[in-house]
């Protein structure tokens, strides 16, 4: 059980990476939210299809939810069934909530016995790999799941960067999205601009529909984009890059990934 | 002497308005043959040539709560309005504020004294109507119209589901 258990997280976890395989993904209920004590709930998943659960969930361990203020808030009533996750938020403050289920770690294959194995932790975990593993090739892996939701007026104290990985600044406001209309971001890699990064962007609902209709766009020198949103839905972004700024001398290769769930509203 | 003051007011009340620059809306909530009917939430606000607010006119909605919650928590419905000010007003806003009006036509009369109208400064406008019905639609509405008027002008716009006929009368 408790092995399955690994496997799945790492599964989860190594998924993103591969840009052509699963998606992983935040579904908020809402995104512009207003009234006396207003709460959302959010579903986190990884599957094909947008925005359906239907191979595994993302784990609820992962998440980092940041309030208006910039303080830490705990997910509540968190359940985590086969094919997703669900979790609750009270958002008892005015302003914009970031949602992200970050993994930061480490993901080694080796051979022990003739044997090939996988494992995954963190960095000081590291000792425990076994000495007498063989063929050993470590890689960090920093990947960022992560959805926007405003109480009231936005603001963006929860939206300052963490520098550490990918990460999306929309330089309107992520909750200020709207269809028709350009939208221009900028992509920071360890906090700084990074260009070249290509995003894939896919709008929800595939399953109605016969093609992806999935927009491709990569960051320009200064590290932007912009996107005309076609129409109104929930839309997914998501890029990856991988380089060699890792901290840790096992670990030849950084993986970094990144996804957000942006919603785009009619006029 | 009370009869003659009582003229004195009225015709005191029927010049003034002759003096102001006044905007005068009529909005048009359709009667609706629907299983469930709700009354339907509405702004009406004056945009400048910059597609931002200029002056908030009126805004209807669900002043109590019910076992689903505050009235507020559906304010965001209103979407233009909610994205371009709602989100940043503390409601209820004197004066601008109300609960929701049935079906029926709707008279409402602002001048330049009021603090809506004061502050603004002359220029191209258009008046916005948006409404929005609990498990209905949402429509929205514009007028364009200049400020202030030199001469008397009038606009209207035919609404098309949760809008009936929204007219517009702008005297110098």
């Amino acid at each position: 059980m408790k092995r399955m258990l690994v496997l799945a997280a790492a599964l989860a976890a190594a998924l993103p990476f591969a840009a052509s395989a699963h998606k992983a993904w935040l579904l908020p209920s809402q995104t512009t939210i207003a009234g006396n004590d207003p709460w959302i709930t959010v579903d986190a998943a990884v599957s094909n299809d947008l925005f359906y659960f239907n191979h595994v969930p993302i784990r609820l361990e992962s998440l980092q939810i940041t309030a208006p203020d910039g303080t830490a808030v705990q997910a509540q009533n968190g359940a985590t069934g086969k094919f997703r996750s669900v979790f609750d938020v009270q958002l008892s403050q005015q302003g914009t909530y970031r949602i992200a289920s970050v993994n930061d770690g480490l993901f080694a294959t080796y051979e022990q016995n003739g044997e090939r194995k996988r494992w995954r932790g963190t960095v000081e975990r590291l000792g425990e790999l076994p000495r007498d593993a063989t063929n050993l090739q470590v890689s960090q892996s920093i990947g960022r799941v992560e959805t926007f939701v405003t109480h009231g007026a936005p603001n963006d104290t929860a939206l300052a960067p963490t520098g550490r990985g990918i990460e999306l600044i929309a330089l309107s406001h992520p909750n200020d999205q709207f269809a028709g209309e350009p939208s221009r971001f900028r992509v920071l890699v360890d906090g700084k601009p990074a260009a070249g990064l290509e995003f894939e962007i896919v709008r929800g609902a595939t399953r109605y529909r016969n093609a992806q209709e999935e927009i491709k766009v990569s960051s320009d020198a200064k590290g932007e984009f912009s996107v005309t949103w076609p129409q109104a839905g929930m839309y997914w972004l998501e890029t990856g890059s991988e380089d060699d700024r890792s901290s840790v001398k096992q670990a030849s290769k950084r993986r970094l990934s990144y996804v957000a769930t942006l919603e785009v509203l009619p006029q | 002497m009370r009869v003659t003051l009582t003229i004195a007011l009225s015709g005191l009340l029927a010049t003034s308005p002759a003096y102001a620059a006044t905007l005068d809306i009529n909005v048009e909530v359709p009667k609706l043959n629907v299983a469930e009917y709700h009354r339907p939430y509405v702004a009406v606000w004056v945009e400048g040539a910059d597609q931002q607010v200029a002056a908030n006119l009126s805004v209807w909605y669900q002043q109590t709560s019910n076992s689903e919650g505050h009235g507020t928590k559906w304010l965001p419905d209103l979407r233009q309005w909610w994205r371009k000010s709602g989100r940043t007003l503390q409601v209820p806003v004197d004066g601008v504020t109300g609960p929701t009006r049935p079906a029926g036509k709707h008279a409402l009369s602002f001048n330049d004294k009021q603090p809506a109208l004061k502050q603004l400064a002359p220029g191209n406008y258009t008046l916005v109507v948006e409404a929005v019905r609990e498990v209905g639609g949402r429509e929205l509405l514009k007028i364009p119209f200049s400020w202030p008027a030199g001469a008397a002008s009038s606009g209207r716009a035919q609404g098309s589901s949760e809008l009936g006929l929204v007219t517009l009368a702008v005297k110098p």
